[in-house]
């Protein structure tokens, strides 16, 4: 049974070779291998986290070599919680990919390549280890990025590649450190070991500096965060949503094992400017990235710098080292991934009703497709931090345990980041509801458009009622849409079934997510308890 | 600090190493030579770990390889795994090299810049 947290990683990789193995005999094989290693893994992740509710926290030895010296995986709570994260992300992905595109086999390989590197990061007990599973994750990600069809997305995917790549390198000299000082990889032992090299000793403490940096890179926190609007922006929707919903989560939780695994809290107790320079990292990060995305017009770069803003936000909670921000941070951080991902999903999907992906093309598009409108409004205010969504709890958890602690800082920047949220939010809600379409709707989609979003647009500043007598509701007829899904997503006159499907299953979860809080909460609890004895 | 050149050059090749590949990375405009900056950063770190697990007059542990002291081999293999990460990333970024290059007919940043700001 424990060889389920290794098949994690596994089967997505050999599943990964099937559609350039057989592509050529079966056009289709991509998303079937997709699907099937997407239901595999949930069958997996469903597997390992039973065995840790049951047994608790448990470890895999790779290869049968013990774990000092051996590779060693390792699942708690946190780790199943986050790969069940991944299985459901990956199928939801799937599903909107197959009308949204990119519908290629090539496409579907990088997918499963990003999803083994990502269930390894969230499994690995090895600093190295890590290393390999990060650049596993960034290699797939940068293949994905410049699946979009526009030179732009080559040139983002080379920017990304750059800067992560130097930070994923900072990563790895941090290790270097931090194995020349102490002879070993393994996160467990080197948490024993590091207390007797001395925390103050300049090898740690540049060891600690650099894999920070090296992560901060890659969670985009501010200023390390140039690659990510470009990158989020210029890759397809369905690109966009699983990269913004576990690429940087993954970087994210990387930094949290590297602190409380690894360095444990006595490290924070023995030197607190280490972690005192990530609170204000962190802090800067939130404010900036809420005020970047106010500044967007592009409802894309807007969510890539609300990214920006949220990571800061898990990183504050994780940097304010006690068991409640900590808490906050990790609900905050699988709350965040699945809102992100329903809210790029939203914006892809109405962007092909609106005709566009600025804020004001959005104007009236609630009429137009009321259940998208919908779900993506509840995500957004989700996001914002309304209760009872999932958003709120994590923001609440982070601002208690800061105020615990003594950060007033964080909870002023947790509250003010609140308010930034909901402003750049609620213009594009307000546009949504509030007022009618421009003048010619669809007017640069060509083609069938153009006369039912007309008719509907007048029907709504008849009195707003659009749908309630008449059947022109564009939300309903997605099935006859004939979009065999290459990616032009401006010429698809009404949401597909799968997007609103997956709109609204993002909408409903992080709201079921923020009422079942608590059992969340009860699930960190363990693994937290061990980091703060 | 003759001592320190003579004794620890091999850690001075590695600072200056990942300094002049840093350095190419963020002052060249080509992107080619961006790439290569990455390379000579990477290898900079990658001298970093052999040297540091070279031991002077040491044998490979190997049973019935000499006594000690033994070198350890570990930190040899984990920059085997690194160099292959590092070659894969080189290869994906001369694919995107070669598909920014058929789009803007230019591998000059500024240039491309430019030619994205006309459109």
């Amino acid at each position: 049974m424990t060889d389920a947290i290794a098949l994690l990683v596994v089967v997505p990789i050999v599943l990964a070779l099937a559609p350039i193995a057989f592509g050529r005999l079966w056009d289709r094989t991509g998303w079937l291998a997709a699907l099937l290693a997407g239901l595999a893994h949930l069958g997996l992740a469903l597997v390992v986290a039973a065995t840790v509710f049951s047994t608790g926290r448990f470890t895999y030895a790779v290869g049968n070599y013990r774990p000092p010296f051996g590779i060693e995986l390792v699942a708690d709570g946190v780790s199943a919680t986050l790969a069940l994260l991944v299985s459901i992300v990956t199928l939801a992905v799937v599903v909107y990919a197959r009308r949204a595109g990119p519908d290629t086999n090539e496409f579907y390989s990088g997918l499963l390549i990003l999803t083994a590197g990502i269930s390894g990061v969230f499994v690995t007990g090895d600093l190295f280890n890590l290393y390999v599973f990060i650049e596993i994750t960034g290699l797939a990600t940068y293949a994905l990025v410049a699946t979009g069809r526009s030179p732009a997305a080559a040139l983002s995917s080379l920017k990304y590649l750059l800067v992560g790549t130097i930070g994923a390198s900072l990563y790895l000299l941090g290790v270097g450190y931090l194995y020349i000082s102490t002879g070993t990889l393994n996160m467990a032992d080197l948490a024993a070991t590091i207390p007797e090299v001395g925390y103050d000793s300049p090898l740690i403490l540049t060891g600690f500096g650099l894999i920070v940096v090296g992560l901060a890179v890659k969670a985009a926190l501010f200023p390390l965060h140039t690659w990510q609007p470009d990158a989020y922006a210029d890759s397809p929707d369905s690109v966009t949503a699983y990269i913004s919903a576990l690429v940087s989560t993954a970087a994210a939780y990387a930094l949290f094992r590297v602190i409380y695994a690894v360095f444990t809290p006595a490290f924070d107790a023995a030197t607190p400017f280490a972690l005192d320079a990530l609170v204000i990292l962190a802090s800067v990060s939130v404010v900036v990235g809420s005020v970047l995305a106010v500044l967007q017009s592009d409802l894309k770069r807007m969510l890539a710098y609300s990214s920006v803003a949220q990571f800061g936000l898990i990183v504050a909670g994780f940097a304010v080292a006690n068991a409640t921000a900590v808490t906050g941070g990790l609900i905050h951080l699988v709350g965040h991934a699945i809102m992100k991902a329903g809210l790029f999903v939203g914006v892809g999907a109405l962007a092909g009703v609106a005709g566009g992906r600025t804020v004001d093309d959005f104007a009236g598009v609630a009429d137009r497709a009321p259940v998208t409108s919908a779900a993506f409004a509840i995500l957004a205010f989700a996001l914002v931090g309304v209760p009872p969504a999932v958003g709120f709890a994590g923001k609440w958890h982070i601002v208690l345990g800061a105020v615990e602690g003594g950060r007033w800082g964080v909870a002023v920047v947790a509250v003010v980041s609140t308010l930034l949220t909901l402003a750049y939010f609620a213009r594009v809600v307000e546009r949504m509801y509030f007022r009618d379409a421009a003048a010619e709707p669809a007017g640069d989609a060509d083609g069938p458009p153009v006369d039912a979003p007309a008719t509907d647009g007048a029907l709504a500043s008849d009195g707003g009622s659009g749908g309630s007598g008449v059947d022109v509701d564009p939300d309903d007829d997605a099935s006859v849409t004939p979009e065999d899904g290459d990616g032009s997503a401006p010429d698809a006159s009404a949401v597909s079934i799968e997007a609103k499907a997956v709109v609204v299953a993002a909408a409903v979860g992080a709201v079921v997510l923020g009422l079942f809080a608590t059992d969340l909460v009860s699930v960190f609890e363990p693994v937290l308890e061990v980091y703060f004895e | 600090m003759i001592d320190l050149l003579s004794t620890h050059y091999n850690y001075l090749v590695f600072v200056a190493l990942v300094g002049i590949g840093l350095y190419g990375v963020t002052a060249s405009s080509n992107l080619v030579k961006k790439i290569i900056g990455l390379n000579v950063f990477q290898v900079g770190i990658f001298l970093f770990f052999v040297t540091s697990g070279y031991v002077d007059g040491a044998a490979p542990p190997v049973v019935g390889h000499g006594s000690g002291p033994f070198a350890s081999p570990l930190p040899h293999v984990l920059i085997l795994t690194a160099i292959v990460v590092g070659v894969s990333l080189t290869a994906v970024a001369l694919a995107l090299v070669v598909r920014i290059y058929d789009a803007y007919g230019t591998l000059d940043e500024e240039a491309i810049r430019e030619v994205q700001l006309n459109d």
